[in-house]
């Protein structure tokens, strides 16, 4: 069969809803698109451990450590799927996280902000993971297979998470004045770049088209920034905080929530690697990495012995 | 004969929570994503147990200071309404009340050294709750048949990650020879009880040999060797279990309570 046939089939399996599966022919840029994505993704979840983690010691209860703890321990199994995902497209974990360490691939901008207060334990759960969650819904129905049952099962954890950082405010809000100043801050340092999180505007955004087409994207970045919204504008009343934004406004005849512009300067900065915290995170991954090797090397080198002893006896 | 009982119990929840306090600094820098989440895990395990065994000494306490009024000067901070909680006993004591054992403070320095102190100490808590289980106040012999399932895994864990490091390249194998230089000291305070460990009927001769006989095992298998062949004549440090601690304590301390120290009598 020639390249022709071969494409038009496998655009009749994407319109016809049928998955994509690791065995199956496949464009080289559907191939590379989904490598790119589905890594971005993975790296996002390792380095999404940072901010987050850097509370662990601090947390304010044994109960909140213990569910902090498990947070972060489900955001490093996430990566672990995600990877996995990325290898049935032939790249292994090593060198998709080479690429992380090289800055080559990238992760998603929020994680270079700061967790300043333990508030931000809160704001991340319910803005972060809340964007997250928009934007990983949609992939559950992506066309590449693996891709969409490792969402299907983050999925249900994430929607967890984002309940016990919507809790954490809530607990803020009816709590001493300090702690509802803290509160406020902290939705007022996170709602912008939760805003960043869908990506640039759709008539902006370079991959979308194709991405929309091969169905590896379902719903537009405007459209899912939107969605996010119209969702948070209605949740901060329950807090009795507000969002930081002065154009933010019930829009009777579009039936969504008008709002102000992203400070776009501050969004290619950061994506730059130019944000607060762009190198610290990067160099406590490579640290990780690079501090891990003689664990890794030991353990390598300890299966062999024990694979030729095995063989030997 | 309460008193004890409530001393046992902190000293037990202490060992517990600074070891899952100094395990989760690992949250998010393991050495492989796989290990990031078992030390982790261990680490949930640990906060876990503390819990049960602060929950418990709180209740003690509370209906202590019901019928015998609260002592004076009060050896231990008051949580919510003046009552006892198991945040106020975690967050609110001081570096010289708490009763841990040295092992479990001391640092975490490369996944060699951190490998070596949950191995010592799993395989004592392990023996520990094994005799616990049956100790004659209900309540502390259940945390201890609960928690046994957990160690065990720990023990597991810890245990084959001693034998790859002591037997897998050269690096590692030295890097194993110094955790063992580092730590060996802190691990015969474990076997030497305080007054308030002697009346739940624990054999501590007996750990202390089937400690060593275990650890034997697993060393040789790793190609390693406790300090003087692990006879008696290696000095052991000791004073955690009364309350004098090494100096990492109290940086454990500022952290884990800075949130209660800053913002007092607040819920989270």
């Amino acid at each position: 069969m020639n390249t022709f046939d071969l494409e038009k089939i496998f655009q009749e399996k994407i319109d016809g809803e049928i998955k994509i599966e690791p065995k199956d022919w496949m464009p080289d840029a559907y191939r590379k698109t989904n490598i790119r994505q589905i890594s971005q993704h993975a790296h996002s979840e390792i380095v999404g451990m940072l901010p987050e983690g850097n509370w662990i010691s601090r947390a304010p209860s044994l109960k909140r450590k213990a569910i902090l703890l498990a947070k972060v321990q489900d955001e490093a199994g996430h990566g672990l799927y995600l990877y996995s995902a990325c290898e049935t497209l032939g790249i292994t974990r090593e060198e998709t996280i080479n690429d992380l360490h090289s800055g080559k691939a990238k992760y998603s901008s929020i994680f270079n902000y700061p967790t300043l207060t333990w508030a931000d334990m809160g704001a991340i759960g319910w803005l972060v993971d809340g964007a997250a969650i928009m934007n990983q819904v949609m992939l559950t129905r992506t066309s590449y297979g693996p891709y969409a049952r490792a969402m299907v099962r983050i999925c249900k954890e994430e929607s967890f998470h984002q309940r016990q950082g919507f809790e954490i405010l809530l607990v803020l809000s009816r709590g001493s004045e300090e702690q509802k100043a803290m509160c406020q801050d902290a939705i007022n340092r996170w709602w912008w770049p939760s805003l960043m999180m869908f990506g640039p505007h759709d008539s902006e955004s370079t991959n979308s088209e194709q991405s929309m087409k091969w169905k590896i994207k379902r719903k537009t970045n405007d459209e899912l920034r939107q969605n996010f919204v119209d969702m948070c504008a209605e949740q901060v009343k329950i807090l009795g905080m507000k969002l930081p934004d002065d154009k933010l406004k019930w829009n009777d005849k579009k039936q969504h929530y008008d709002f102000g512009e992203i400070d776009w300067n501050e969004f290619w900065n950061v994506v730059k690697g130019n944000g607060p915290c762009n190198k610290q995170r990067l160099d406590a991954r490579r640290k990780a990495w690079e501090e891990g090797e003689w664990v890794r090397e030991a353990a390598a080198a300890f299966a062999e012995k024990r694979k030729a002893r095995q063989q030997a006896a | 004969m309460n008193q004890l009982l409530i001393d046992y119990t902190l000293h037990l929840a202490d060992n517990s929570l600074i070891l899952g306090q100094r395990n989760s600094e690992w949250c998010g820098h393991g050495p492989v994503l796989e290990q990031d989440i078992a030390i982790t895990n261990i680490s949930l395990d640990l906060i876990g147990q503390a819990r049960n065994f602060y929950q418990y000494a709180a209740q003690l306490i509370n209906a202590q200071d019901k019928s015998e009024g609260p002592k004076a000067p009060a050896p231990l901070e008051r949580g919510f309404g003046g009552e006892v909680t198991e945040d106020s006993l975690a967050y609110l004591r001081k570096e010289r009340e708490f009763s841990n054992c040295l092992l479990v403070e001391q640092p975490n320095k490369d996944w060699a050294q951190t490998i070596l102190r949950q191995f010592f100490f799993s395989q004592y808590q392990y023996l520990l709750f094994e005799q616990l289980q049956n100790t004659k106040d209900e309540q502390l012999a259940a945390i201890a048949e609960k928690s046994l399932k957990e160690i065990t895994y720990h023990l597991r864990w810890s245990g084959e990650w001693v034998i790859r490091l002591g037997d897998g390249t050269e690096e590692s194998h030295q890097r194993m020879i110094k955790a063992i230089d580092e730590l060996w000291r802190y691990t015969g305070e474990m076997f030497t009880p305080a007054e308030y460990e002697k009346t739940f009927g624990i054999d501590f001769n007996k750990i202390k040999e089937d400690w060593s006989q275990k650890v034997k095992i697993i060393f040789d298998e790793a190609s390693l060797i406790p300090p003087l062949g692990g006879g008696g004549a290696a000095f052991m440090q000791t004073g955690g279990k009364t309350g004098k601690h090494t100096e990492h304590l109290g940086y454990i301390l500022t952290e884990l309570q800075y949130m209660q120290r800053a913002y007092p009598r607040c819920e989270w």
